[in-house]
Order: C-alpha cells, then structure tokens, then sequence
C-alpha cells in the first residue's frame, strides 16, 4: 500500500506542476517568475519519491524481483473478461526507469533555471516538461498495453509542444510537425498492434497477456498462431505493429528522420526527450512485452536486431559527417538505441539467455546518464557560443572547464572506455551478440568505433582547434544552476556503471550475475582507442586533412552527409507519389463529389423553398384550414385505416 | 313524439337557422344580432335540459356580457352600416366543403356509435348543489380550478388594459 | 322517429360546430372571426353537458366544465378585443387579409 502512495505522488508533482504553470502561469506574475523554481521543486519531491520506490523495491526485497500490481481501477469494462484498467505495475524494469526518469528530468530542470532564464515563456516551458515527465511516468509504470498507448500519446504531445516551444521560428514549427507526424503513423501501427494482440489474448493487462501469450498450452496463444494474414501470423503481426510503434517513438530506421529535426526545440529539452526519456520509450516497450516476444516469436526478435544494428550503423555514418553539434548527438541517440534495440533482438528469455535483455536495459541506463549529459554540455556550449555548428566553436577548454571535464567523461563513457559507465554496458551488449549472432556482433563491434570516432571529433572540435574569433564570452561558462547538473551527471557517468545490474533487471526476475570477461574487452576497447586516436589526428588542430579526406571519398561522403537522401525520399514518397496519386484525387473526390451532393441537397432545398413557401401565407384562415384539413385526415386515419 | 321531443326540434332549428344566419348575414352589426339570437336558443336548450343555473349563466354571461363586448367593438371599429366585404368564391366552396366533410365524418360517427344508456339517475344540477361542489376543497370539489379561474380573470383583465393601453405616453415622454 | 337522445343532441352540436366553422373560414373581419369561435365554443358545451345528462348524471363535471368555459370564453373575448382595438389602431382596420404580416 505505502508503494501506491509512493506512486501516485511520484506521478502527482509534475502533474501538479503542469497545473499549476500551464493554468495559472500566464495569468500570475508572481508564478510567471516563480516557475522554474516551482517546477524544480515539484520535480524534486517526484524524484525523492521515486528514489524511495525504487531503491526500496531493488534493496530490501529477496534476489528474485517479482512483478508486482500496485493498484488497478476498472475504466472501460468492455465485456465479461476484456477491461481497460487503469493501474501501476512495478518491477524492476519500471522501478529502474522511474529512477531515471525522474532524475534526469530534474537535472534539465534545474539545469533550464540557468538555460531559459530569460525567455519569455518561461512558465509555459516548465509546464510542457511537467506534463512531459508525468506521461513518461504514466508510461513506464502502466500496467495496461492500453494505458501504455494513453500516456504514449501524452508523450507525444508533449514532445510535440517542446519540440516547437519557439513557435515563431519556422523550422522549429515543421520539426514539431514532423516528430508528430511521424510518430503518430507509426502509433497507428501500435495502435493496431494492441488490438490485435488484446483481441486474440483477450485481455489488454500486461501481466495476462504475457502469461496467455507466452504460455504455448494457452488457447489464446493456440488462437492467434493460428489466425494469419498475408501468410504470417495474427502473433507476428501483433508484435511487428507493437514493434512498429516503439521504432517510432526510438527512431529507429526508417521512422528515424523526425530525431534530427527535432533538435530545434530548446537543448534542455533534448537532453530530456531526445536522449534520455522518450526516445528509450520504443526500448521499454519491447523490454515490456519481452517474454511474448522471446517465447512465441523469436523471429520477430531477429527482425528487431537487424533493425536496430543497422538504425546503429547508418547512424554512426551520419554522424560523422555532420556538424551540427546537436545533430550529431541525435545521431548518436539513434545509433545508442539501435545498440539497446539489437541487444533486445539477440537476447533470449531466461537465466543466462536473457543476458542481451539486462544488457540493453542497462545501456538505456547509462545512456541516459552519459547522453543527456552530452546535450547538457552541449545545451551550456551553445548557451557560450551562440551557435550549433562545430565551425564556430574551438579552443573552448579554456573558456569552460567544468562543461569541459564532464563532456570529456561523457565521450569516454559512450565511447566504451574503461572505467566509465557506457563501457559496461557497450560490453554486455557486445558480448550478447557475440554468443547469438556474430554479424551482429562485428557490425556492432564496427559501429563502436564509428561511435568512439565522432564523439571525439566533436570533442576535439569543440574544445580544442582554434579558437574562432565569433565568440563572445560576457556571461562566462554559465550560472551555478547550469554547472551542477553537469558535475552530477558526470559523477554518474563514471560510477553507474558499476552497479551490478543484471542482477537487480532480468528477464524473468532472478538476478544473473555479472562478469567481465578481460579477453573479451580487449577488441572493443582497442577500437574505442583507435577511434580516438585517430579523431586527435584529425581534429585536435584546425588543418585541412579532414577535408582531404572527404573530398578524397567524393560522392559516398556526400551520400553520407545528406542524410542518405532518406528524408528526400520521403519527400518523394508524399510529394510525387501520395500528393498526387492518392491525396489530390481524394481531394478532387471530397470536392466535386462529396460536396457537390451536398451542394445538389441544398439547392434542390432552396429550388423546392420557392414553390412550399407560399404555404406560410400569413393568412390565418388559411392555416386553420390547414389545421383542419389535418385533423380530418387524422380522424379518418385512426376511424377507418387504422381501426 | 312527445311535446319535449317537438321542442327540441324546434330549438335546434332555431339555434342553427340564427347560427347560419350569424356567419352568412354581410351586415356586422347583425351578425352579431344574430349571434346573440343563437346564445339565447342555446340557453333554451339548456332549460329543456332542466339546466335553469346554466342557462341563466348562459344568459348572464354570453348575452349580457360577451355579445355587449363585441357590439362594443363593432362601434369602436367599424361603419355598421356597410356590408362586409365579399369572400372569395373559391374560398367560401372550400369552407364550405370543409364544413360539410367535417358534418358528414362525424355525424357518420355518431350515428355509427351506440352509446350506452345510464338513465338510472336523474342529474341533480340545482343550485345549491352546484354551488355545494363547487366550494367543496374535498374529493370530487372545484375549489382548486375555481380558484385558478378567478387568478385567470384577474390576469385577463390586466392583461386587457395593457394590450389595449394607448401608447401616447411613451411618444411624448 | 326515435325519441331525442344523445345522438340527436351531438348532431346538434356538430351542426353548430360547422357553421361556426365555415364562419372562421369564410369571414374576413376579426370581429365576425370571433364570433364563429363563440359558436364553436357553444356546441362544445351542449356536447359536454349532453354527455353528462345522459352518460353521467351521477357527477356534475360536465357541468362544471360548462362553467369554467363560460368564465374562460369571456376572458378570451375579452383579450380578443383588445387586440383587435390595438391592431385596429395601429393599421386602421380589422381585415384579417390586412394582418398578413407574419410570413415567409
């Protein structure tokens, strides 16, 4: 019972802070400037409420973590057996995210006291992470696939809103519609998802669904094997929509190209969204259906690999080509995510098999950390330098050592060096691939050093080169407000990834136990190494080589830098084919034909109006004896028809 | 046929000939004449009926009152002396075929239905148990519509005043 | 011939009704419009009064309706003729063809 409190108050501040800033914080001057304080604090109290859950679930309770249903309201009841429910599922997946959600939403919190402190909306901006924080909560701790949708939606929104929190620049309003776009289609395959497995599993509760779902004795799971559509089966189909969804909100390919855009919103809260929070939302999710997956379909669980080593690889590409500090982390977001992703696809259920899966929640959770670290830094470089391109930044080491030491211990760490938290993660993850699917585990391997090579570009383009004369330097590194936030994270950074993690979340529960294998470390780290060495070489001074070299590579490094050209065949795909094929005619069709039959009933109206309207004469004799006519044929009616 | 049955005919053809004269006559004032005639042959029907207090109301009010209103009006409104002015020929055939369709539908009905008859009792309209009920707030009394009644000729009359109220105040205020 | 009865009464009434009736229809004056529905209003109290001499003569109702209708027929002539005495104010004539101004 004391969790439910601890739930419902970790759910409830940020809610509040929504409220109370979204109603009232246009309207009162006093929580016009109050606000960031306000939201700061209600985001506290969430975080020690969280803290409080999660630490008691993970401390005091025997090694096996057991699923457990704090609460559950009946909302919708649709039938003797299928209901909506309303309620909070703790274990030790949500638990985990409910620590790191709340954590690194306050520290963008504070850290946007600094960030936004003169902006005009201030009060609307904390509002829009309240509400964003009290949907992720709602999402992790859902006990409902549909309530799961619910609060991914919330999700969306409020991505959504702060994605185009500066409304009045026009990028920012079309990334915003992107991101919404683009995610609501592939919720749309969610949404089918859900209906498809609810129908067939004949209940929408994650607990009843797994155990019907995943059990092969069941009838449901007889039921849906046996429906197919297109050759494939009712099961597979649910999972891959399920799968489209969560691809949806973690960018994988090819629902990838609203992440880079979305960088337009303010840094913070890419650091909240697009690296720590939402984006891990499509991972969760398929950490949260995971025994359906690894039990009934295990093939669908390759798909998901491949998904995500190439969403992993094709990232890292991008992301050495671009110089758009921002951008070049979302890249790295996608490519960190496609690792978590494949992680999941080569994980199997049980013991020693689920270790891909404790590998991939455990990189989530240092990636959070080490990520959102990352765009902090970068949100406080930006706030110094005015600018998102590399080219006006350099020699900034100086300038802003502590944004300096932490974005340092952030590269390190997500590049797979040891001792820092992203390396045992990157190991874990490494070494499942390695035991299920070499490919897999070389393109990862490849990927990893792709990862190690951009950050330190960034790295050494920011901080070190040559300083560029465009910088102006009034205000310093940043408020105090700013600076922590970064010297927090860089600790967690460093220390997290000593947490024995795979034995608090596993598959099924019972913990497995970590070890690290020497041997094994020595190919990743190496190439981390070199990936490094080989981005001072070309970086750490302003020269010309790197230019060299990408002219030397010609059109591949052109391919590279658009993008892939992805985003213009999406604009092919609407433009040439869906506008002029299916959307104009629908169009010509809404107008001429729809409309028109409308407009058809509204003349043929007006045309019979002119004849009927003499009806209405004004002569009272003539309504009585309209009236009578009435009553006469009613009479005879009820006398002779109808007798 | 019994003397009552020969006054009742003769009543009847005396309400309807002043009836139709009332409405066919083109001269207003002596509609309204004959109107008067037709409300007195009503009250006579009422005596045959041996209804004496409802014929005296019918009397009283009808005759003294409402016919004296509407002569009032006439002199207030019209040249009494002048015919009215003609109906329409396709319109009095219309009224006329309403009317008599309506007559024939019912008459048909009436003459359909065989009514029951309940002759065990004489009706005991005297006045005194007339008036008995009429003030009677029990079972089977009329003291609640009586009431609502008197509240509906008090509004009636304010209401008359103010519609017929002259206006002139308001143009020179 | 039968004996008077009910049937010969509501006949009457009918009658009456009808020409009150064609009275409404035909008449063009507001006054004479009146008086139709005075005619009107009659044989439905000789229809009520019929039915309660010769259906129910153990209870007054019909009577009493009878009565009420009276009180409330001059009420409503009453009324009537102020508006009639208004309209003939304001367009200086009662014609009913003249008040036609509630139309389409």
């Amino acid at each position: 019972m004391q969790n439910t409190n601890l739930v419902l108050l970790t759910l409830a501040s940020p809610l509040l802070a929504f409220l109370l800033l979204g109603i009232f914080g246009s309207s009162s001057n006093w929580l016009k400037k109050g606000a960031g304080i306000i939201g700061t604090l209600l985001m506290a109290v969430s975080f020690f409420f969280a803290s409080q859950l999660s630490l008691a679930y993970f401390l005091n309770q025997t090694p096996n973590h057991t699923q457990q249903i704090l609460f559950s309201y009946t909302w919708l009841q649709f039938g003797s057996g299928l209901s909506i429910d309303m309620g909070a599922l703790l274990d030790a997946t949500s638990a985990m995210m409910l620590l790191v959600v709340t954590f690194i939403s306050l520290m963008v919190h504070v850290f946007s006291l600094g960030y936004m402190h003169n902006d005009e909306r201030f009060a609307s901006y904390y509002a829009y992470l309240g509400l964003f924080t009290f949907s992720m909560l709602g999402l992790v701790i859902s006990a409902n696939i549909f309530q799961i949708y619910m609060f991914w939606e919330l999700v969306g929104v409020s991505s959504f809103l702060l994605i185009g929190y500066y409304f009045n620049k026009q990028s920012a309003v079309a990334a915003a519609k992107k991101a919404f776009i683009v995610t609501r289609f592939a919720d749309l395959g969610f949404l089918i998802g859900i209906l498809t497995l609810g129908y067939y599993g004949e209940s929408f509760d994650f607990l009843t669904l797994i155990g019907r779902l995943s059990d092969v004795q069941s009838p449901q799971f007889a039921a849906i094997g046996v429906a197919s559509f297109a050759g494939i089966s009712a099961l597979t189909w649910g999972l891959l929509l399920v799968f489209m969804g969560g691809a949806g909100k973690s960018a994988m390919f090819p629902l990838h190209i609203w992440l880079p855009d979305a960088m337009e919103g303010p840094t913070p809260v890419s650091a909240l969204i697009h690296a720590a929070t939402m984006v891990v939302a499509g991972v969760f999710l398929v950490a949260r259906l995971f025994p359906i997956f690894a039990i009934a379909a295990p093939h669908t669980l390759d798909i998901i690999a491949y998904i995500g080593i190439f969403s992993a690889l094709f990232a890292a590409l991008i992301a050495c080509t671009q110089t758009d500090i921002k951008r070049v982390l979302a890249y790295s977001t996608m490519s960190q995510i496609g690792f978590m992703m494949f992680a999941l696809g080569v994980s199997g259920y049980g013991a020693e098999n689920g270790a891909g899966f404790s590998a991939s929640l455990f990189h989530l959770f240092t990636h959070a950390f080490f990520k959102s670290l990352l765009f902090l830094g970068a949100g406080a470089i930006i706030h110094y330098v005015h600018s998102n391109e590399m080219e006006d930044m350099g020699g900034l080491r100086k300038h802003m050592p502590i944004t300096h030491i932490s974005f340092l211990i952030a590269c390190l760490a997500i590049s797979g060096i040891p001792p820092f938290a992203g390396f045992f993660s990157k190991e874990a993850i490494l070494h499942a691939a390695y035991q299920s699917n070499p490919a897999i585990y070389y393109m990862a391997l490849f990927t990893s050093f792709l990862t190690a090579f951009y950050m330190f570009r960034l790295y050494f383009s920011i901080f070190w080169s040559t300083q560029k004369a465009a910088q102006d330097n009034a205000h310093g590194e940043g408020t105090w407000s700013m600076k922590i936030p970064l010297i927090l994270l860089a600790i967690a950074s460093v220390l997290f990834g000593f947490i024995p993690f795979s034995e608090y979340v596993s598959t099924d529960g019972k913990p497995i136990a970590t070890h690290l294998d020497v041997l094994f470390s020595i190919a990743p780290v190496t190439l981390g190494v070199l990936g490094i060495l080989l981005a001072k070489q070309l970086y750490q001074k302003a020269s010309v080589k790197p230019q060299k070299i990408a002219l030397a590579l010609g059109s591949a490094y052109g391919f590279v830098k658009n993008k892939f050209y992805i985003d213009e065949v999406y604009q092919y795909i609407t433009k040439k084919m869906l506008f002029a094929w299916v959307a104009r005619p629908a169009a010509w069709i809404d107008k001429n034909i729809i409309d028109g039959f409308y407009l058809l009933l509204a003349q043929l109206t007006q045309f019979s109006s002119v004849y009927i309207k003499g009806i209405q004469s004004g002569k009272v004799q003539a309504y009585a004896m309209y009236f009578f006519a009435g009553i006469l044929s009613l009479a005879s009616l009820l006398f002779y028809v109808l007798k | 046929m019994d003397f009552k049955d020969i006054f009742f005919y003769l009543i009847a053809i005396y309400i309807l000939g002043t009836g139709i004269m009332a409405v066919s006559t083109r001269k207003i004032f002596r509609a309204s004449i004959w109107l008067l005639f037709s409300l007195i042959g009503i009250a006579a029907f009422y005596f045959w009926l041996n209804l004496e207090f409802l014929a005296a109301v019918q009397v009283a009010v009808y005759v003294g009152g409402i016919v004296v209103l509407i002569i009032f009006s006439i002199f207030l409104t019209q040249k009494t002396g002048n015919q009215m002015a003609k109906t329409g020929t396709q319109q009095t055939i219309f009224a006329a075929l309403a009317s008599l369709l309506g007559f024939a539908l019912t008459a048909y009905l009436v003459y359909q239905h065989h009514f029951g008859s309940n002759q065990t009792q004489e009706l005991d309209a005297s006045i005194e148990n007339i008036g008995t009920q009429m003030l009677n707030p029990g079972d089977g009394g009329f003291l609640l519509p009586f009431e609502a009644v008197s509240m509906l000729l008090l509004s009636a009359l304010i209401g008359c005043i103010v519609i017929a109220m002259k206006i002139k105040k308001e143009e020179t205020a | 011939m039968t004996p008077v009865g009910l049937p010969h009464i509501l006949l009457l009434s009918t009658a009456l009704f009808f020409i009150g009736m064609f009275g409404f229809f035909t008449r063009r004056n507001l006054i004479t419009m009146l008086m139709s529905l005075e005619l009107m209003l009659n044989s439905v109290n000789i229809n009520f009064v019929a039915f309660n001499k010769y259906l129910y003569p153990q209870n007054l109702s019909g009577v009493f309706f009878v009565i009420f209708i009276i009180t409330i027929a001059a009420a409503e002539a009453a009324v009537a003729i102020a508006i009639i005495i208004n309209l003939f104010r304001s367009s200086d004539s009662i014609d009913v063809t003249d008040a036609e101004e509630m139309k389409f």
